[in-house]
């Protein structure tokens, strides 16, 4: 049933595919991107308390959701390569990390940024921001790893029980607000039948999240393209594209 | 549109400060990681075909090589 998927564990053929998504990624996340932060910053209604500036809830949860999913689906990768000996699962995995790291870095700084105004203070070492600086040093610390060792095989599995022992750390981040009286707000749209949000400003938060989740899958695939060319780099096909240019 | 005026919108009612360094950081750092991202191809294939370049000639110096030996 399942079979059609098995041609895909070759490089060459993962890497067609992701050169074939890549395109409406790219142009679907760039056009949503532009939707969103027009709707939410020109569009969507002022807040009752924060007026203006909480118009950065629209890049701050899009970045604090996903770079958690993109820790998830890198742990994942790790889990499939660890289990069936999928290279191609390293490959994902080590895309992944800087993504997610990037991420991870622009929702504690858009965080600070917020927390100025509406807190006071830009940082205190409540549950949810601590446990979150965690998760920034868990991607640098991923990162690192891969690029630690020659041997991409070695790095990966090194860089992978970092990932996998670090998993533990994101039900911490998504329940710290719950578990602990935190300074941070607990979850605002988790609820979607009863969100604790006027429509209005909603519907440009979730249009965000989805340009961001789409970005984020551009970016996967322009990575992840660069790892399989990396990995393989003794093959006849990667040889013919790098003889294409290094010809001009 | 929330805003009456284009200069009303750049001032975010007075917080202009927040919004725009949160909103610059955040795209300013998206945009270098893509940049990053899309150059790296470049310059990988290039590495690869500068050391395909190198291991060919080594094959071919050591054919010569044979080739010299055999003859003498």
């Amino acid at each position: 049933m399942w079979k059609w998927l098995h041609p895909y564990a070759k490089p060459e053929r993962s890497y067609q595919l992701a050169s074939t998504l890549l395109p409406w990624f790219a142009i679907s996340s760039i056009v949503l991107l532009v939707i969103g932060a027009v709707w939410g910053l020109a569009f969507a209604p002022a807040e009752l308390y924060q007026k203006e500036y909480y118009r950065i809830i629209y890049i701050h949860v899009p970045s604090a959701t996903l770079s958690m999913s993109v820790y998830m689906a890198m742990a994942t990768a790790v889990l499939i390569s660890m289990v069936w000996q999928l290279k191609l699962a390293d490959a994902a995995a080590a895309a992944m990390a800087p993504i997610g790291a990037t991420l991870t870095a622009t929702a504690l700084i858009t965080g600070a940024i917020w927390g100025a105004p509406s807190w006071g203070t830009s940082w205190v070492w409540d549950a949810r921001l601590t446990s979150y600086l965690i998760l920034l040093f868990l991607y640098l610390g991923v990162i690192a790893l891969h690029n630690a060792f020659e041997d991409k095989a070695l790095a990966s599995r090194a860089a992978g029980i970092l990932t996998l022992v670090g998993v533990v750390n994101i039900p911490i981040i998504k329940y710290s607000v719950e578990w602990w009286n935190t300074l941070h707000q607990t979850a605002t749209i988790s609820k979607l039948s009863a969100p604790s949000m006027s429509s209005e400003m909603l519907w440009p938060l979730l249009t965000n999240i989805l340009a961001f989740a789409l970005m984020i899958g551009a970016l996967t695939l322009i990575r992840f393209k660069n790892e399989v060319l990396a990995r393989n780099a003794m093959r006849p096909w990667v040889r013919e594209l790098a003889a294409k240019v290094g010809d001009k | 549109m929330h805003f009456d005026s284009f200069s009303d919108f750049i001032a975010m009612g007075g917080h202009a400060f927040y919004v725009w360094w949160a909103y610059g950081i955040t795209f300013t750092l998206l945009f270098t990681l893509t940049v990053v991202s899309v150059r790296r191809k470049k310059s990988l294939l290039k590495e690869i075909a500068k050391r395909a370049q190198h291991e060919d000639k080594l094959k071919q110096m050591r054919k010569d090589k044979k080739t010299n030996e055999s003859k003498t």
